[in-house]
């Protein structure tokens, strides 16, 4: 123990007198910047447009002052001034300005005039850094190792237990022969037992039990066939696999988008519509990699998420290395998760827009479902229930303000239920 | 012990040797049973290896496995956009105002479009011209979605590419320059066009354009434009017109363009004790003339006279020649009648000739007729027959170098047909089309025309009242306008969008903005006309002022039968003839589908031996006939006896008898084209019976009312004016303990009454006044409901599928009042089997009224009570709920509806090659609403008052969180009705028009005796009749 807290010690002194020593070395050299501010900073301000390893809409910033530096001979001065306004420096006529500008097809950087000196050196102490390792998949050795672990406790208190019965039976048997021994050796004879009638004999000569029996197991089988004619034609659970594996619980559970970003038609539609690949590219057109720790989390459902996004960009056409879409498209054919049959209306809007109910009321909890599956069993039963104890949202709707009035006051109650409401009638659902 | 008796099964078995004996031991027969030629060849049944066992193993596995595969449900696949388009939202329609302009039909429409698919045509109610779909118009949706399209430009049978087919055309009109260069084109009416003829006439010089109509208006034009000086027709606006006298115009079908209906409705809502007064001289039964105060049958010769008669009783200058008594008579009463009205009268005739629509243009003239005016003129009707004519003599002559014709279809629709193919063969042409039609086939290029759909355009329909077009989907096949090739051949750059854009900023809109334009899809100009009638050079014909009276009863003789060749309602010129909506679209007046026939009347069927017979499963057969004009035959003609035909005329009508470019399905009825020689419709025919029978499909078995005067309610507007409500729209009585109680009351009701005076409560009000009977709500209840065909032989079989239906009654006696005096007064056994034959047939000169009729939607439903799995039940809102997935067919329901509304699906009408309609190929269900259930084979389906529609609009006002406005709610039948006949509302909304309609004392119930309360209402008839 106490060597431990040596250690520590030894560290935090050796950490101080480093930092002492940086503190020095600032005044000598140009200001150093803070990465951790750094990065907050890059990923307010910059990530739009930049990554640090890859071309996006601007150049990778990796090292991008070092190399500046050494590859253009350009300092810090040039750094803030193109910045802070990149615009004036091309339109200054700066020779390496304007090359970048015409590299890159001209779209001109926002200028940051409000980024202070200590800022841009913050973000550049952050683009300084180098380049982590990709982490070591930890997940199959430690989880191996575990799970190797385990089995083997199991298996040596099994053998044990093993061990322990097998020498009762023996010492039994053992037992059993001395006492026969004994029996005859003192001549008790052990009185041989009248055969009886087996159970089974007895089971069948007894017509009664037998048809009882057989009306129980007729009942029983006919129970367990018709809750499974009854499941035929219901998908609850159904799970297709994707052409793009698609993770909700990312989207909508990490990164928590609302569903109706996406699923912008529910709100005025019936349908709530599977997005355009367009709304994908919203966000993707910046976001080409995931993070390493969501790639370790992928290999946990055998996934790669960043050949999932180059498929989307290889539908969409997208080319990420040049950044500009190619025009060869390829429409990605989802399969269908909630088919309601022709004859049953739904309308998502009255129910996501009137009623103000939230996806998960019907879909589940969707936010942690890596692959969509069905949740609810969209039986006829279901919705009436739903629409039997769900109380009608009245509030600030000029729509209801009479007849919720009027019903409320015919049925004796507060609050009316859709049901109550007329939501059970056929025709509102049957056309 | 036994007895040895024996039994003898047939003296046979006496005969010990008899051979029969004993082959009867071995054998059940004695002869092997021909097995073979009922299950089929004898040869394939041989030589087939499979024995009953395997059979039965077949039929085994193949159940089980088709019972094991329903287990699992099919994979499901949903393919999103790759990049939406903005104004796209799936499950949510969008509407384009847009214009119809094939030549026939004009009208300002919007265009209901889903995901991108136009699925239905409404009204749009910002035209102030011609905007009212009729029946063909509201149909015209389905022609988009047409299987047999030109699908690409084609070079005789070769598909070519358009590049190729300009570069090719282009060579041929150069090579033209010598000869002349004609287009022969459909009335356009579009100064966008005209533009750019006169742009190509420019560049090539020896251009000739030439309108043609199918169905003539030339004799009209020519003697407004002799008196006028400009070719046009005149416009008349029935809503200021009190009395109306017409001279065999259809006005309420498509005399001169169509579209006066709504106009006409208008003034026949008895308002403050004063309708208009319609009276009509005509030879066929007309949509109009089933309309009119007072029809009189007249044969067209005669009418000639009456017209000239009529023009020198109103304005006192004589005119030769004698009318019968009793026509004269009733001349004399109707001029009369119109110098009373004075500057209120307006005249209007349908003759088809120059001296006729002279005396009509002057008569109307001498009235100052208010209705009348000469200055908004209707274009849409520009066809020059002569210019016709000169060009089919030139093209015999080899005087032309190249054809091009632009919806027109020559070889069907012209009379000397074989003129105009003797003439294609000494030129070369080029025919836009969307069809092989007739003449697409013979011309050397198809250039593959876009449906109106899926084009730009605009129309001049009348002087100042603009329309444009608009694509409401991409081109479906490789497609192209006539404008944009012309634009390629004058080699202009621009496209035909831009150029519309550039004509119009240039001379239409005045400063006002395209894109509103755009959107209306109309735009009424303060200034006057930009075009002028195209380049026609037709002389004009000079007349005789005031003499046209003269020559006009000069030129009246007649010897023998007379032919009056029409138009019928759903049909039209016969472009639309692949259309099974229209097909199927039973005939106002003749309730008969799928087929065109001749109208005679009963006395000259009786003398010429000809019979109309109703055969044991209920079908209508008609005697057949051989009709010849000037040595022109049309052979195996049906004959319809119609009553209040003319007597000593028939009629026949155009459009039907098509053989290319139509499924065989489709190829139904006789052309009659070849009899409509020198574009006049009226000819001297000779008959001759044929043999043999035709099998019609009539909806309609029963043909008279019976003096049944709670089906329809009818009064004079003197009686409506004068007496109570209580004698000419009475409530039925029935007897509750010896006192007579209206049947309204509950206490005579077996029911009780549930509180509907919560929510919505929706009703229909249908007024027999307004309603002309033209069918526009029997094709928009299609469209909208997706209402399955079902072909001629099924509706002969009396199933078809039709929601919506409107009966034609006819009255047995000189009108419907004295029917129902005749009912009254009939007693004892013998009056009565007399009487009531004698009230089956149809009068002469009948009567006639029509009634829509669709699911009542009764409160104390008679179906709903009989349904042994509820399927059918009653909504708080009124309306009547059908759950077909629930219907397991037994068709109680239908058996106890006491209005025969329902209809039971016999077969599956999609996707079964058996029914080979718009719902047999994926291009054609591309029209079905995805709102609304395809049925399937074996459940009841009906009316449903639009509950789709009514929730939408509940939803709509929800998710704004507002109330329901009145005029929203809208079911397709009342949305389609221009003339007002059909109002849809919420009754329980006091402010609502509905409401106000059923306080008003012309409201009864159909059947009301009945006691189901219906949530459809009707207004009674009230016709303004002068003894």
């Amino acid at each position: 123990m106490k060597h431990v807290i040596y250690r520590n010690l030894t560290s935090s002194i050796l950490r101080l007198g480093f930092i002492l020593l940086l503190t020095f070395s600032t005044t000598v050299l140009a200001q150093e910047g803070d990465p951790a501010n750094g990065k907050s900073l890059f990923n307010a301000q910059c990530a739009a447009c930049h990554k640090l390893d890859k071309k996006m809409t601007g150049p990778a910033l990796r090292n991008v002052e070092a190399r500046l530096y050494e590859d253009e001979g350009l300092d810090r001065e040039w750094l803030n001034s193109w910045i802070r306004n990149s615009a004036a420096l091309i339109k200054s006529g700066d020779a390496y300005a304007n090359k970048i500008w015409n590299e890159y097809n001209q779209t001109a950087m926002n200028a940051f005039p409000l980024l202070s000196d200590q800022d841009i050196s913050d973000i550049l102490a952050y683009t300084a850094q180098p380049k982590p390792e990709p982490p070591k998949p930890p997940v199959l050795v430690s989880g191996e190792g575990g799970q190797t672990g385990d089995s083997t406790s199991n298996s040596i208190i099994l053998g044990a237990l093993a061990l322990l019965f097998g020498l009762l039976a023996m010492a039994l048997v053992l037992v059993n022969r001395t006492l026969k021994r004994f029996a005859d050796a003192k001549g008790v004879q052990v009185p041989e037992t009248e055969k009886r009638t087996p159970i089974w004999k007895a089971f069948v000569q007894n017509q009664f039990l037998v048809l009882v029996t057989s009306i129980v197991l007729l009942l029983a089988s006919g129970y367990f066939v018709y809750g499974y004619l009854m499941q035929v034609g219901i998908d609850q659970g159904y799970e297709p696999v994707q052409p793009i594996h698609y993770s909700h619980r990312i989207h909508a559970g990490d990164n928590k988008i609302d569903c109706k970003y996406c699923h912008s038609s529910a709100r005025v539609s019936k349908h709530s519509g599977i997005p355009s690949l367009n709304v994908c590219m919203n966000c993707h057109k910046s976001i080409g990699e995931v993070a390493p720790e969501t790639l370790a989390e992928g290999q946990e459902y055998g996934v790669d998420y960043n050949a999932e996004i180059q498929k989307l960009y290889k539908a969409v056409g997208w080319d990420a290395d040049n950044q500009k879409y190619t025009g060869d498209t390829s429409p990605v054919k989802w399969i269908r998760i909630h088919n309601l049959p022709d004859f049953a209306y739904f309308n998502h809007s009255q129910h996501v827009s009137v009623a103000g109910l939230e996806c998960q009321t019907c879909h589940g909890p969707v936010e942690e479902m890596e692959i969509m599956y069905q949740h609810a069993p969209l039986t006829m039963g279901w919705c009436i229930n739903c629409h039997r104890e769900t109380n009608v949202k009245v509030k600030d709707n000029a729509y209801y303000t009479k007849i919720h009035e009027q019903l409320s006051k015919k049925y004796g109650v507060e609050q009316l239920t859709a049901a109550q409401m007329g939501g059970l009638e056929c025709g509102k659902c049957h056309y | 012990m036994s007895t040895n008796k024996k039994y003898w099964k047939s003296v046979e078995e006496l005969n010990e040797n008899s051979s029969i004996v004993e082959t009867l031991q071995q054998n059940e027969f004695v002869e092997a049973i021909p097995t073979d030629e009922f299950l089929g060849d004898k040869e394939t049944l041989e030589s087939s290896s499979t024995s009953r066992r395997d059979f039965l193993k077949y039929v085994g596995f193949s159940t089980a496995a088709a019972s094991l595969a329903a287990c699992e449900g099919p994979v499901v696949k949903s393919i999103p956009y790759v990049v939406q388009p903005k104004e796209i939202v799936p499950g949510v329609a969008n509407y384009y105002a847009t214009t119809i302009a094939n030549g026939y039909d004009f009208a300002s429409v919007l265009v209901k479009t889903r995901e991108g698919r136009p699925i239905k045509i409404e009204n749009n109610k910002l035209a102030k011209t011609n905007g009212h779909a009729n029946a063909r118009v509201n149909a015209s949706i389905l022609g988009l979605y047409d299987s047999l399209r030109v699908q690409g430009p084609m070079k005789g049978d070769a598909t070519i590419s358009w590049g190729a087919f300009v570069k090719d055309t282009k060579q041929i009109l150069s090579d033209a320059a010598d000869k002349d260069i004609v287009f022969l084109t459909q009335t356009f009416a579009s100064p966008s066009t005209s533009k750019l003829v006169g742009e190509f006439t420019e560049k090539y010089g020896n251009v000739r354009h030439v309108s043609y109509d199918a169905v003539s208006e030339s004799t009209a034009l020519d003697a407004f434009q002799a008196k006028y000086g400009k070719r046009a027709l005149a416009n008349y606006d029935f809503s200021k017109a009190m009395t109306i006298v017409s001279v065999g115009a259809d006005f309420l079908g498509d005399w001169q363009g169509g579209g006066f209906d709504a106009a006409y409705a208008n003034k026949r809502i008895p308002d403050n004790g004063k309708m208009s007064r319609h009276i009509q001289f005509e030879s066929n039964m007309s949509l109009t003339g089933a309309n009119a105060d007072k029809r009189v049958p007249v044969k067209p010769s005669e009418q000639r006279l009456a017209l000239a008669k009529l023009y020198s009783y109103v304005t006192g200058n004589s005119v030769s020649g004698n009318l019968p008594e009793n026509l004269d008579k009733a001349v004399r009463a109707a001029a009369s009648e119109l110098k009373k009205a004075g500057s209120n009268g307006v005249v209007v005739s349908g003759i088809q000739d120059v001296n006729a629509q002279t005396v009509v243009l002057e008569l109307n003239e001498a009235l100052s007729s208010k209705a009348f005016d000469t200055t908004t003129t209707i274009h849409t009707k520009q066809g020059n027959d002569k210019a016709v004519m000169q060009l089919v003599a030139d093209m015999k002559a080899g005087k032309v170098g190249a054809l091009v014709m632009v919806g027109v279809n020559p070889m069907y629709t012209l009379p000397n047909a074989s003129d105009f193919a003797e003439g294609l063969k000494k030129t070369k042409s080029i025919a836009f089309s969307m069809k092989q039609d007739e003449t697409a086939i013979h011309c050397d290029y198809i250039a593959a025309a876009p449906h109106y759909l899926e084009s730009w355009g605009d129309v001049e329909m009348k002087t100042g009242h603009y329309a444009l077009m608009q694509p409401t989907i991409r081109p479906l096949f490789d497609t192209k306008q006539f404008q944009e090739v012309l634009l390629a051949w004058t080699d202009n750059g621009t496209d035909y969008n831009d150029y519309i854009k550039a004509t119009w900023t240039e001379s239409i809109l005045n400063g006002a903005s395209y894109n509103q334009a755009l959107h209306d899809g109309v735009f009424v100009a303060a200034s006057t006309s930009t075009i002028e009638a195209s380049t026609t050079d037709s002389e004009a014909v000079e007349i005789p002022n005031g003499n046209a009276a003269r020559a006009l009863a000069a030129s009246a003789k007649s010897s023998g039968m007379e032919l009056a060749i029409y138009t019928k309602t759903g049909m039209g010129d016969g472009q639309q003839a692949n259309n099974p909506w229209l097909q199927e679209f039973p005939d106002p007046i003749t309730r008969t589908s799928w087929d065109n026939y001749l109208t005679i009347s009963k006395v000259d069927a009786d003398a010429a031996g000809l019979i109309n017979e109703n055969v044991a499963n209920g079908g209508l057969n008609g005697s057949k006939v051989d009709v010849t004009v000037n040595g022109v035959t049309v052979k195996d003609v049906p004959v319809l006896i119609q009553p209040g035909q003319a007597k000593g005329a028939v009629g026949l009508s155009l459009g039907y008898g098509r053989t290319l470019g139509l499924k065989p399905e489709m190829q139904t009825g006789v052309n009659a084209y070849p009899l409509y020689q020198n574009f006049n419709a009226v000819q001297e025919v000779s008959i001759s019976k044929a043999s043999g029978m035709h099998e019609f499909a009539c909806v309609q078995l029963h043909n008279t009312l019976m003096g049944r005067g709670d089906i329809i309610k009818e009064t004079t507007l003197e009686v409506f004016n004068t007496k109570d409500k209580k004698y000419w729209n009475a409530i039925p009585e029935v007897s509750l303990n010896h006192i007579e109680t209206p049947v309204t009351s509950p206490d005579v009701d077996l029911w009780d009454s549930f509180d509907r005076s919560i929510g919505h409560h929706f009703n229909l009000s249908i007024d027999l006044n307004a309603c002309t009977g033209c069918g526009a709500c029997v094709i928009a209840c299609h469209a909208e409901n997706n209402v399955p065909v079902v072909g001629k032989s099924e509706m002969r079989r009396s199933r078809d599928m039709h929601w919506l239906r409107i009966d034609r009654y006819y009255s047995s006696e000189d009108s419907f009042s004295e029917d129902l005096e005749k009912k009254e007064n009939i007693s004892g056994l013998g009056s009565s089997l007399s009487e009531f034959g004698e009230m089956e047939n149809p009068n002469e000169n009948p009567q006639v009224v029509f009634q829509p009729v669709m699911c009542q939607h009764c409160n104390h439903a008679p179906c709903e009570t009989v349904c042994p799995v509820a399927a059918t039940a009653h909504g708080r809102q009124g309306q009547n709920h059908m759950a077909y997935n629930r219907c397991v067919g037994t068709r109680y329901c239908a058996n106890n509806c006491p209005y025969k509304v329902r209809r039971f699906n016999w077969f599956l009408y999609s996707q079964n090659d058996e029914f080979d309609y718009f719902m047999n190929d994926d291009l054609g269900r591309m029209v079905l609403n995805p709102d609304v259930t395809v049925r399937s084979r074996g459940v009841m389906e009906k009316c449903s008052f639009c509950i789709q529609k009514t929730q939408k609009t509940i939803l709509d006002a929800k998710r704004d969180g507002r109330e329901v406005k009145d005029g929203e709610f809208q079911t397709a039948c009342s949305a389609a009705c221009g003339n007002g006949a059909m109002v849809f509302g919420d009754v329980n909304d006091k402010e609502s028009q509905v409401a106000e309609l059923k306080e008003d004392d012309r409201m009864y119930h159909l059947l009301e005796y009945v006691g189901t309360k219906p949530n459809v209402f009707y207004h009674t008839k009230v016709r303004n009749t002068k003894a």
